[in-house]
């Protein structure tokens, strides 16, 4: 019991910021009248996180340490991605401000500190040093995202979502505790760190490639990658825009963080069959590969036929995790810095997109493609800011995209030998990737206007857009911003415990 | 701020005033958007009047910090810093020049664009930023960028403005440059992987001599180099267009608004040219000599394609577009012959068709605007209602099949030289393709201006005529050239005529850049 008295508790700082702020919402919640509008609930939450997250950047210099027996560690890499997750919930939560369905929001003060929890599990994870927190964070961020994505209770479409979403979802929380039990009987121990030295010793070749397996399908689902992302067009589509966004961006870095934490530790230290490759982690490499090229072509080549513009999306997001996956099975050493930049970059342009698909679901009631046409005519700067997003999203130079993709790019080639031919499917479809986000940038500036002009954009939705274009163009344009911050983490050399 | 710079960017300022301009105010955006060209022209006049008189252009080069991708305590300080560098020698010079006149003319004749003149000139000037960075950039990271806002900038101006199949040229275009540029990233990463630098000049160096820069970075095999060059060469042959990748170029010089293919068909295909010559030659010369026989069969595939084709068809725009092809094989063949000669042939040979294909637009873009027709079995006689007009098309065909005196003579005699040099045969046969170009443009041009009569166009006219008749009587039918439109068609036959009259205007700001790729082939 001393450990808890004694543990140095003022590293958890900003996960005491959002949730205390979540549970400081949810009592106003419960006390506030009825009919008083919660939006000032939403802006709150985002109030919180973006407090959490000037903490966390307060703490960057410090040294690595660890509480609790190495269960909760704050590590460079924890720093790094936690400043991804608080600003992609931050941007989420402005969406949240401005959400307004047809049957009106009553719910939004809900959604506000739901996503706060989700938001302090997807940190958790970060942090965590152990198969038990790593799990129970994962879940926290997990079982939070369910009610994110029913949170209409009197729409089909959204209880169809989380119905979808559980279900998938408990699937996979299932395989991956599975695969979890069998690191642990291997090792007898839950700490990611014991179990990568004591995997180093073991001589079971067959029962821990079946662990990486069942984890890696664990993962997989969390993270929407071929063979099991069917379910993300379904609950993205289905979820209310703010959740869908906060999914895309937040629970697909709390996967990557996963996969990381998980599979470099474990298995980057275990032998292998024959030892040839050298780790376990390195004979499964072509699976990683083959899986990340599939992710790339069927999720961008499904985009193609899309007419809703969050299927669109959600396809759009699944080849996005494709690019990631490719970056993690390069292992090179530039893998965690590129998927770091990656999903920062990611973080701008595609709330960004999803802020103002946002607003057209609020004034039109509809998600199709052709409520975008003639923008340009009605909303010039508005058009122009979601043609940069979708250019980014496209990876065309002078955006964040490009900065972050060509990055990949780097990671994949720079081993001998180069995985040449994930890097030209990595290549060949980003250019069918062009056809879908041009088509939308056909829609804004060259049909004309079929609908009523929108409205302009409320103060939430237009604070996310323009702080997304600025990040989308700073990156894209002034890339020392971000490598900067990346430097302060000396690439990560802290993060094996 | 430093000369390239500014060079590069001042079309900047005419985008940004054009955003506070109104949307109906059309006179203005269009003096705007041409005198926006201006000063580009001006500064690469002046640095290539100076560096004819001795300047040295490396003093021109700039560069900033820009972005450090790893600092990993095994590596150099300068390796994976990326820098923003911009730096041109003679061979980039000429390209700039061209740029910047193609551009200031090509903005003068968008007098014939009609709808939505604001958003267009914004493009257009974008489109001129991206080309003129092209030329400039000094390094890798930076010449892509500047490539894809041209990428960016065409799909938009072919898309929006273009004809009546618009939308399919523009994906087109998109899809197959798209394709290009895309193998060209992976081609360049590579190269920045395994090097550390993307500056051109470093590249060069590393790659010759290769150094131990840390066991992280696997230094490049030689297979791996001709993969790469292969990488390029395919990338830029999408580009240039060779055949069997010519089909998007088609459809872009018949679906573009002309004002646009004639920036596209001046310059935007010379970038392939350039890039083959700097990166291919520049960077890889040893393994250039394993591809050139290929290069120099493919051009004059190219030659007998396109002019066979142009041979057939109906249409001045298709003509043209499979002229084009036919001249860019040229290019391929003076690259093929890997002498003095032949690539000195591929420089001009562009510049020529650079100035050629954009007179020619020019013109279509008239004879579009005035007839409503560029269909050469619909046309006939212009001669008479259109005596100028008829004497520079006459003058732009006369210089498209190569007639010695004016520019295109130069290029293909310089370009064949070379190759007769080293593979006679092939040349031979090449030849045969000039032949066939004084056929095909002597036959669509005198069909247009002399043929028989106006009868074959007269419904045409005579609908045009009732309808104008009705605004006013002493309106003349068809109206000839007019001096806004003759004045950028007589600076363009003007060049054409200087260019092929005074050859050493393009050899002599080569001279030195040749110099120093032929050592680099020789040693």
């Amino acid at each position: 019991m001393n450990d808890v008295w004694q543990a140095n508790w003022s590293m958890m700082t900003p996960e005491w910021i959002v949730l205390a702020a979540a549970i400081v919402l949810l009592l106003i919640d419960l006390v506030m009248p009825k009919e008083r509008s919660r939006r000032p609930l939403a802006w709150g939450a985002a109030a919180g996180a973006v407090l959490a997250l000037i903490a966390t950047a307060a703490m960057i210099p410090a040294d690595p340490v660890s509480i609790l027996h190495d269960t909760f560690r704050l590590d460079g890499f924890a720093k790094a991605f936690k400043l991804i997750l608080l600003a992609g919930g931050a941007l989420a939560l402005l969406l949240v401000a401005e959400w307004e369905p047809k049957e009106g929001s009553h719910y939004r003060g809900e959604f506000a500190y739901m996503m706060l929890f989700a938001l302090l599990g997807a940190m958790m994870t970060a942090s965590s040093g152990d198969l038990l927190t790593l799990f129970v964070s994962i879940e926290l961020l997990t079982v939070s995202s369910y009610v994110l994505a029913g949170l209409r209770k009197t729409a089909t479409a959204s209880n169809e979502a989380a119905l979808k979403y559980v279900i998938n979802g408990g699937i996979a929380t299932a395989i991956m505790l599975f695969g979890m039990s069998y690191v642990f009987g291997l090792t007898g121990t839950t700490n990611l760190g014991d179990i990568a030295r004591e995997l180093q010793e073991t001589n079971e070749p067959y029962m821990l490639a079946l662990a990486f397996l069942l984890l890696l399908i664990g993962v997989s689902f969390k993270l929407a990658t071929v063979p099991f992302h069917m379910w993300a067009p379904d609950v993205y589509e289905g979820a209310p825009v703010p959740a869908t966004a906060f999914f895309s961006v937040v629970s697909k870095t709390a996967g990557f963080v996963l996969l990381l934490r998980l599979f470099v530790t474990i298995f980057a230290a275990a032998p292998a069959e024959g030892r040839d490759p050298s780790s376990l982690l390195l004979s499964m490499q072509p699976v990683i590969t083959v899986l990340a090229g599939l992710t790339m072509i069927i999720g961008n080549v499904v985009a193609l036929r899309q007419r809703s513009l969050k299927r669109l999306l959600a396809y759009s997001s699944i080849a996005h995790a494709g690019y990631l996956l490719a970056g993690f099975a390069a292992m090179s050493w530039a893998m965690i810095d590129s998927l770091w930049i990656y999903l920062l970059a990611y973080v701008f342009m595609n709330i960004g997109a999803f802020a103002i698909v946002a607003h057209i679901v609020n004034e039109t009631g509809s998600d199709d493609l052709a409520g975008l046409a003639g923008l340009y005519r009605h909303r010039p700067l508005l058009a122009a800011a979601l043609g940069l997003f979708l250019l980014s999203l496209a990876g065309i130079p002078g955006t964040a995209g490009f900065i972050a993709k060509f990055y990949l790019f780097i990671g994949l080639v720079v081993t001998e030998p180069g995985h040449y031919v994930l890097a030209t499917v990595m290549a060949v479809t980003t250019v069918v990737s062009y056809v879908y986000y041009f088509n939308l940038l056909v829609q804004l500036f060259f049909r004309p206007a079929s609908l009523a002009p929108l409205r302009r954009l409320p103060a939430g939705l237009s604070t996310a857009v323009v702080l997304c274009a600025l990040g989308t163009l700073a990156i894209g344009w002034v890339p020392d911003l971000a490598y900067d911050v990346l430097a302060q983490f000396g690439h990560f050399g802290d993060f094996l415990p | 701020m430093s000369f390239l710079s500014l060079l590069v960017f001042s079309p900047l300022l005419g985008i940004i005033l054009l955003a506070f301009v109104r949307r109906t105010d059309t006179k203005t955006i269009q003096w705007l958007g041409t005198a926006a060209t201006v000063p580009p022209l001006l500064l690469a006049l002046f640095a290539f009047i100076r560096s004819g008189s001795g300047f040295r252009l490396e003093q021109l080069d700039e560069s900033y910090d820009w972005v450090r991708l790893a600092n990993l305590p095994f590596f150099t300080d300068a390796a994976y810093v990326i820098r923003y560098e911009l730096g041109i020698d003679g061979l980039s010079l000429l390209f700039i020049v061209l740029t910047a006149v193609l551009g200031t003319l090509a903005a003068v004749a968008s007098l014939l664009i009609k709808v939505e003149k604001k958003g267009y000139f914004m493009w257009l000037l974008a489109l001129e930023i991206g080309m003129l960075g092209v030329f400039a950039a000094a390094n890798f990271i930076w010449f892509f960028l500047f490539l894809e806002v041209t990428l960016v900038a065409m799909f938009l101006l072919v898309g929006k403005w273009g004809g009546f199949e618009r939308e399919r040229a523009a994906y087109g275009y998109l899809l197959y440059n798209g394709l290009g540029s895309a193998l060209l990233l992976v081609v360049i990463a590579v190269l920045v992987a395994r090097t550390g630098t993307a500056n051109f000049a470093l590249l060069h160096e590393t790659l010759h001599n290769p150094v131990a820069e840390g066991q992280l970075i696997a230094p490049l095999t030689a297979e791996a180099r001709y993969w790469l060059l292969g990488g390029l060469l395919l990338a830029f042959a999408v580009k240039l267009p060779a055949v069997p990748l010519h089909r998007w170029l088609v459809r872009v010089h018949v679906e573009a608004p002309p004002p646009v293919v004639m920036l596209h068909a001046g310059v935007l295909l010379k970038i392939a040219t350039y890039g083959m010559i700097r990166f291919g030659i520049g960077l890889f010369p040893d393994e250039f000599r394993a591809f050139a026989g290929a290069i120099a069969v493919l051009g004059v595939i190219n030659i007998l394609y396109g002019a066979l084709l142009a041979l057939r068809q109906r249409e001045l725009k298709h003509v043209l577009a499979y002229s084009s092809v036919s001249h860019m094989g040229v290019v391929l063949v003076g690259l093929g012959a890997l002498n003095e000669a032949g690539i000195q042939g591929a420089v001009f040979q562009s510049v020529a068709h650079g100035l050629i294909a954009a007179l020619s637009f020019l013109l279509v873009g008239v004879l579009a605007n005035r007839i409503g027709t560029t269909d050469i079995h619909r046309l006939g006689g212009l001669a008479k209602a259109m005596p100028i007009f008829s004497g520079y098309l006459l003058t732009a065909a006369l210089a498209l099949l190569g007639l010695p005196g004016l520019a295109g003579f130069v290029g293909e005699l310089t370009a064949f030289l070379g190759l007769f040099e080293t593979k006679p045969a092939l040349a031979a046969a090449g030849a045969l393709g000039l032949i066939f170009a004084a056929v095909y443009s002597l036959r669509a041009i005198l069909d247009i201006t002399f043929g028989h009569t106006r009868e074959r166009y007269e419904s045409t006219l005579g609908l045009r005529g009732a309808k104008e008749s009705a605004a006013s009587v002493s309106e003349p039918r068809v109206i000839d050239l007019q001096a806004k439109e003759a004045v950028p068609a007589f600076v363009l036959v003007a060049l054409i005529v200087a260019v092929g009259v005074y050859p050493q205007l393009l050899a002599e700001p080569l001279a030195t850049v040749l110099e120093t790729m032929m050592n680099g082939l020789g040693g």
